[in-house]
């Protein structure tokens, strides 16, 4: 079953096309990151599937239904983790997430999800007062108040310290454990190995590459860079697979003291990817 | 029914919010009333109606002042305001529907509005001794005040719609509302002194309507001769404004958007 169906989507500003032929699918109870740099068009087809803005062309399905056209059942059963936003900084955290609770057919009660953000002594303070890390905790609280079966996390622990985020990566799990479907944004590349079963990386409003975070970009068959120092001299092999090459080294009794062996991170995979497409 | 409980929902989030702004508060409720004292203390006209001062006249008419105070420039600078602070594209990603979200908006008008109104009557009752009318006079009081603010709420709604920042919605909407206070008799009256095609001009919008409306409720019969067509005209009063209540909802219909405008 697909949560999230796009082909062929477009959208330009003013002539600029800022998305250029997008095709996704995101099964139900997956967790999809969607990376790329600034200005890569993520929050522009995030707010596309969102139903926050219009396309100008392509196929989207959102929980069965166009997010264009949608209403409100549809929108009771979507979560939306909001960017830079500062409303309601007058009410305080609990007010806040009680009123918007009473918009859905079955919230999680308010204080629960006040908790399982972490604010609960903030719970009676003034929206105003929370730091940027506890502003965000907040929105994300008010994304999932409603239970939603498709939660939509756009950049969502921009500004959390360590603590904080780390927190924040067992809440998203404890979500998927409950069977939530996630599509997250994130240029945070450890955030996307440790939470997306899949992603796709999206450079100047195309994908260029998509697959597990292991496998993206081929990077699961490129092979390992072996390496150790002989007599003070440093020897370096590129290998398809290491272990033959270390059998060898072991067998000639080799100092193996400062061996290392190096896969290409997902950091270097992605690099590789977006320097392409600049 | 979820759509009446949820505008009532958010009526109540928007009150909590708006008198937490101490700052808003006095000055939306202080200002039409320090004009008020102001007018009623430096003009000392009289008439030739016995007991009717310059100052009962600026008491009812100041009521249309404060109505488009609270009305037209609260809804329409707080709309500005929610579109910019993410509150209108918060509540589009739940269930919440626009007409909820307007009634929300509505009742805190309707509150700001009647509370405003109460500080107005009060001054004029007990600073100027404007005596107070009776009950038919009440009961056209009010579906002028309900066509009033609703009227002016709906423009302030639909002006906000050409407000590309917050910050400068507030000097946007007051010039409308400042220009049509001198030419709709609430600043200078009787309206007659104006040239004639100035006062044709003002008899189109909402303002001179209301004003008339609220004089008619507060002063004697016989002040109607200061009034431009020399009669209160409460038919009209109502044909007017009414049809000012739904020119806003159409601009509203058409405007109302719930995010801003693509980059």
């Amino acid at each position: 079953m697909t949560a999230i169906e796009v082909r062929g989507l477009r959208k330009a500003y003013r002539g600029h096309e800022v998305v250029r032929g997008i095709d996704l699918e995101v099964a139900r109870g997956e967790v999809f990151a969607l990376l790329g740099p600034n200005g890569a068009g993520k929050t522009t087809t995030t707010e596309i599937l969102e139903g926050h803005r219009r396309r100008d062309s392509g196929e989207v399905r959102v929980l069965d239904a166009d997010p264009g056209t949608a209403g409100g059942d549809w929108r009771a059963r979507i979560g939306i983790v909001l960017q830079n936003t500062d409303d309601a900084a007058d009410l305080t955290v609990a007010e806040m997430v009680r009123h918007l609770a009473g918009f859905y057919p079955d919230p999680r009660p308010y204080a629960e999800v006040i908790d399982l953000v972490g604010l609960t002594p903030k719970s009676k303070s003034r929206i105003r007062t929370l730091s940027g890390g506890q502003r965000r905790r907040l929105d994300v609280a008010l994304g999932i108040v409603g239970r939603p079966e498709l939660l939509f996390l756009d950049e969502p622990t921009t500004g959390f310290d360590p603590e904080a985020r780390r927190h924040f990566w067992d809440l998203i799990r404890t979500l998927a454990a409950e069977g939530t479907t996630i599509l997250l944004t994130t240029h945070y590349l450890e955030e996307a190995e440790a939470l997306a079963d899949r992603l796709a990386v999206l450079a100047a409003g195309e994908i260029v590459a998509e697959g597990t975070p292991a496998g993206l970009g081929g990077r699961a068959t490129a092979g390992a860079t072996v390496s150790w120092r002989e007599d003070g001299v440093l020897h370096s092999e590129q290998v398809p697979d290491p272990t033959p090459l270390i059998r060898k080294l072991v067998a000639a009794d080799t100092d193996l003291s400062s061996l290392t062996v190096t896969r290409p991170t997902l950091e270097d995979t992605y690099l590789t990817l977006i320097g392409a497409h600049r | 029914m979820s759509t009446l409980t949820w505008g009532v929902s958010r009526g109540h989030v928007e009150l909590l919010q708006f008198f937490r702004d101490r700052t808003a508060v006095v000055f939306t409720f202080a200002f039409p009333g320090m004009l008020l004292l102001l007018f009623g203390t430096i003009f000392q006209d009289s008439y030739d109606q016995p007991g009717v001062s310059a100052s009962h006249v600026f008491s009812a008419s100041m009521i249309a002042y404060g109505i488009l105070a609270t009305a037209f420039v609260t809804m329409g600078a707080g709309l500005a305001m929610d579109r910019e602070d993410g509150t209108l594209k918060r509540l589009h990603g739940t269930p919440i529907s626009a007409t909820s979200y307007v009634l929300g908006k509505l009742f805190l008008v309707l509150v700001l509005s009647v509370v405003e109104t109460i500080v107005l009557i009060a001054l004029g009752a007990v600073v100027f001794g404007m005596s107070l009318p009776d009950a038919s006079h009440w009961l056209t009081f009010a579906w002028v005040f309900l066509l009033s603010i609703t009227a002016c709420s709906l423009l302030g709604m639909a002006v906000s719609a050409i407000v590309k920042h917050a910050r400068t919605a507030g000097a946007i909407l007051n010039v409308p509302v400042v220009a049509l206070q001198f030419i709709s008799g609430v600043f200078i009256y009787p309206v007659t002194q104006l040239p004639s095609w100035l006062i044709n001009v003002a008899a189109i919008f909402p303002v001179k309507w209301m004003a008339q409306g609220f004089r008619y409720v507060f002063l004697p019969d016989g002040m109607r001769i200061n009034e431009a067509a020399g009669q209160w005209e409460l038919g009209r009063v109502a044909l007017v404004l009414g049809a000012w209540c739904v020119i806003g909802l159409v601009l509203c219909l058409v405007t109302f958007r719930w995010t801003r405008p693509d980059r």
